[in-house]
């Protein structure tokens, strides 16, 4: 193939990633859908019989009442499960394709392929992806599906509104250093999206509880304290990366290329301030009073720090770091 | 740490608040500087104080943009200015939270360094009376006595520190406990990082204080050499002395930039590259160099970047009476991507009157029309062209005032008119001169050269930063996975004969898996010593844990 054939198939490969995705993603939705209806029947179920209270298993063999029956839950409860491996099945073929056309687009540019925004965004996502996979081996992450599948398709959307044909880079970023300095943002960065998305459903998760129990698919997630403890891990993790790839990395590359190690260049402010604030919440953790909804809220801007860092600041603020256009 | 010391003048006072001498309220403030809110506050307090930098054009960023902000803030910048907003970084508002957040920093690190070293000299703690209390505990039944099963316990418990204690009875053990804490790398690793981060501080602030930076264009054919005279720009720290600069000079000979020819990128810079030689010091041998973007020149205590590169277009200059007065390399700086550049010449040595020249260069010159103005249409040089408007008069040299070389003061200039009555203008290619009109002189394009644009710089104990956060990170590594956790076992032997063995742990940090790995470490060890088959209970099992708690 030529450069230009591999050019090709990396965007058709994107659209079709997009798409699958975007599927992956509506299944997802229907998972929960199916399961909050399940949830629902159930204590329909279980306040029609009061002897069954408590008996989920013991449902196999309740008497036919009228109004919902566990045959009811069952079927949605089926479903659900069969739209979660819908779901999960295609999130897989979505990576794939993904990944396919990341590495196309790097034999079409001869080079890594993340050396402006339209490819931080494909190969961000992608790296998200693998990661949520690898982490759903490790600790069953599922239930995070719709949010990660969400900000996947979102995200690959809007990266055609900055899209480039692939080509050579700009000298400032011809360096190994941009190979060690991105790729450990976009690690640090799915982290820290995965943590962000375990505290949005501990925070809902808490708010539910504390309003007399969750309800619908909110009580099918594991339990706060648990999704608060994936948050706190995934963070732990992805912090000293990001320290690597903020502070470390990057102003080693930084006084190679622009004779400063540290300029405050406004990415390297907000880099600096996601750092900050991430550290902040690795504090509250471990203080006695903001534990729980406070760290999780600190989390949560932390992480639009990082986010306004890749979107605002590259389109907003004229920089050295000028691979926006 | 530091925040759960209570302030002691408060304690048994009642709350209320008596006056406080001195030395009290020295005491007070600095135990309220210390401590980790206050540290935390200051630092995102400093994260909040960089944003500003982030929007507002800053001085050492870009001094060119400083000025066009005032320009379309006329009313705005000066208060801006007078807040120190056009150099957030070196302000005193943001210097002073950073050296507070730096004293607050040593300020609660050194007493957990003291406490940390007594903690690594204790020994590990006495076993709570009631196991059943702590978060994790086992217990089975063996025929092994006492001393076999905590031989046992020692060595199933591994590398923790460990003290083992028993209770004899006429010389016979019959009870006795293992105690056994570990992970006390936890709190070395989360000082080292804290430490570390003081180190970060001290070194990026010895980075500005002693070192410079300083830009300069150099043509081809030219030299530099590292005096204060030859820079355009420069700023030092300020403990730097400039008769400190190192002695090195460099002559350009070749400057090779090149750029997409065609494709959807045509016309983005691809490389650029400087070549010369290097005196690292007078009396030194010359040595070849290559500059490029991300490969610096070092020398001895500096490093030369090429930062940018242009045009200079050699130009020389006969005054009206045919003397060769000036002959020179002039850069033209670049205003757009496509090296459409700007510069002047300034003839002062040209009598009758002195000249000046003010003008473009275009390095691909196209024109849409005889009338129309050319453009540019790539930086590189395929078709370079100069245009320039020329004036005769007084410079204004002499007032003693410096002038920036790129600027032309046109206050004691007219212009020459062409034929036209309009501006002349003249439009030369490599190679071609023209005439002023009434025998006032020529100008000449002789030929056309590229400049770089060098940033020199000095940033002593850059390392310094560096190796603090790379070691504060491996720190922090250390404090976040590992996780302290005291262990006992203990075995006490029954009237019957029978051994009771019970285990317990407790986390300092809480971790979620603490009950399994009492009940591994209870069946390890009931592997060890044999056990009496009475399936041995733990009451951990009990509240089971849930799975997904982990
Ligand atoms: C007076 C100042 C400070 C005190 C007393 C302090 C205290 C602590 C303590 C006790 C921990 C351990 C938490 C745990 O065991 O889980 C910790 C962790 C940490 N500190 Fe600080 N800290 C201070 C300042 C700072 C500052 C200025 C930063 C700057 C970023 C920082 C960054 C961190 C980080 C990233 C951790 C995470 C490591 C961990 O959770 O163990 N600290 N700090």
């Amino acid at each position: 193939m030529t450069l230009e054939d591999w050019a090709n198939f990396s965007n058709n490969a994107v659209a079709a990633a997009t798409a699958v995705l975007a599927l992956a993603w509506l299944a997802s939705v229907a998972q929960w859908a199916f399961g909050s209806k399940a949830v629902r029947v159930e204590r329909a179920v279980a306040a029609a019989e009061p002897a069954l209270v408590g008996g989920g298993s013991a449902s196999s063999n309740a008497p036919a009442v009228d109004g919902p029956s566990s045959a009811d839950r069952e079927a949605a409860e089926e479903r659900s499960d069969l739209f979660g491996r819908i779901a999960f099945s295609l999130t897989v073929l979505g990576f794939l394709v993904l990944l396919a056309a990341v590495v196309a687009r790097g034999l079409a540019a001869e080079r890594v392929p993340w050396g402006n925004m339209y490819e931080f965004a494909t190969t961000g996502i992608c790296v998200v992806l693998g990661g949520y996979l690898v982490m759903d081996v490790l600790m069953k992450v599922r239930w995070l599906a719709p949010i990660v599948l969400g900000f996947a398709v979102v995200v690959l959307g809007l990266s055609m509104t900055v899209y480039v044909p692939a080509g050579p880079l700009v000298p400032a970023l011809d360096s190994y250093w941009l190979v060690i300095h991105v790729i450990s943002a976009m690690v640090a960065g799915a982290g820290f999206l995965v943590g962000a998305g375990a505290s949005v459903l501990y925070l809902l998760r808490t708010r539910a509880d504390a309003r007399g129990g969750a309800k619908g698919y909110l009580s099918r997630l594991p339990s706060a304290a648990s999704m608060d403890q994936l948050a706190y891990r995934v963070t732990a993790f992805s912090f000293p990366v990001w320290t690597f790839a903020a502070l470390i990395s990057g102003p080693i590359w930084a006084e190679h290329a622009w004779g400063r190690p540290w300029g405050w260049d406004p990415k390297e402010v907000w880099a600096f301030i996601t750092w900050v604030a991430y550290a902040g919440y690795l504090h509250a953790r471990a203080t006695a009073g903001w534990k729980g909804k406070a760290a999780a809220i600190l989390s949560l801007i932390a992480f639009a720090t990082f986010l306004f860092n890749f979107v605002g600041v590259n389109l907003f603020f004229p920089g050295l770091h000028s691979y926006a256009k | 740490m530091a925040d759960d010391r209570r302030a002691p003048t408060n304690k048994g006072r009642g709350g209320a608040a008596p006056a406080l001498s001195f030395l009290e309220t020295l005491r007070w403030a600095w135990r309220q500087l210390t401590s980790m809110r206050t540290a935390l506050f200051l630092l995102l307090l400093l994260a909040l104080a960089a944003v500003p930098g982030s929007i507002v054009p800053q001085r050492s960023v870009d001094q060119r943009a400083v000025q066009a902000y005032f320009e379309r803030h006329p009313d705005l910048a000066p208060v801006l200015d007078r807040l120190g907003a056009f150099h957030v970084y070196t302000s005193v508002w943001f210097s002073a939270i950073y050296i507070l957040l730096m004293v607050s920093l040593i300020g609660c690190i050194l007493p957990r360094v003291a406490v940390y070293s007594r903690a690594l000299r204790a020994r590990p703690p006495k076993a709570p009376r009631n196991f059943s209390r702590l978060p994790a505990s086992a217990t089975y039944e063996t025929e092994a006595d006492v001393e076999t099963v905590l031989a046992a316990a020692g060595a199933t418990l591994g590398l923790a520190r460990k003290d083992t204690v028993t209770v004899t009875d006429d010389g016979a053990v019959v009870e006795g406990e293992v105690r056994a804490e570990k992970g006390y790398l936890r709190e070395f690793g989360n000082l080292v990082f804290h430490v570390s981060l003081v180190v970060v501080l001290v070194g990026v602030a010895s980075m500005s204080l002693l070192g410079y930076r300083g830009s300069a264009i150099v043509a081809e054919g030219k030299g530099f050499s590292n005096t204060l005279t030859q820079f355009d720009e420069f700023t030092s720290g300020g403990l730097f002395d400039t008769d400190d600069l190192p002695p090195f000079s460099l002559t350009l000979d070749n400057l090779e930039a090149t750029f997409e020819l065609d494709g959807p990128q045509r016309g983005a810079p691809r490389s650029f590259s400087a070549t010369g030689t290097v005196i690292d010091a007078p009396g030194e041998e010359p040595r070849p160099f290559e500059v490029k973007v991300n490969h610096p020149l070092r020398v001895d205590g500096a490093s030369a970047y090429l930062v940018g590169s242009g045009y200079a277009p050699v130009i020389r200059v006969r005054d009206g009476k045919g003397r060769v007065v000036f002959e020179d390399a002039v850069p033209f700086l670049p205003a757009d991507a496509t090296y459409t550049s700007n510069g002047v010449v300034k003839v002062a040595d040209a009598r009758p009157e002195q000249l000046g020249f003010q003008g473009f260069f275009l390095p691909t010159a196209v024109s849409f029309g005889e009338d129309e103005i050319p453009v540019s249409a790539h930086p590189a040089a395929a078709n370079p062209l100069l245009g320039l408007f020329a004036y005769y008069g007084d410079l204004g040299l002499d007032g003693g005032e410096s002038q920036s070389v790129y600027v032309l003061d046109k206050d004691g200039l007219t212009q020459f008119l062409g034929d036209d009555g309009k501006p002349l203008r003249l439009m030369l290619s490599p190679g071609q001169s023209a005439d002023l009109p009434d025998g006032m002189g020529s100008i000449e394009f002789v030929e056309l050269r590229q400049f770089a644009r060098f940033q020199f710089s000095a940033q002593p104990g850059v390392m310094i930063p560096l190796w603090g956060v790379s070691i504060g990170v491996l720190g922090l590594v250390l404090s976040l996975t590992i996780r302290p956790r005291r262990t006992w076992v203990r075995a006490r032997r029954r009237d019957d004969g029978v051994t009771v063995v019970e285990i317990a742990a407790l986390d300092r940090v809480p971790r979620s898996d603490v009950a399994q790995s009492v009940d591994d470490l209870a069946a390890r060890l009931a592997e060890r010593t044999g056990h009496t088959g009475n399936d041995y209970d733990t009451a951990s099992e009990a509240e089971p844990p849930k799975k997904d708690e982990g």
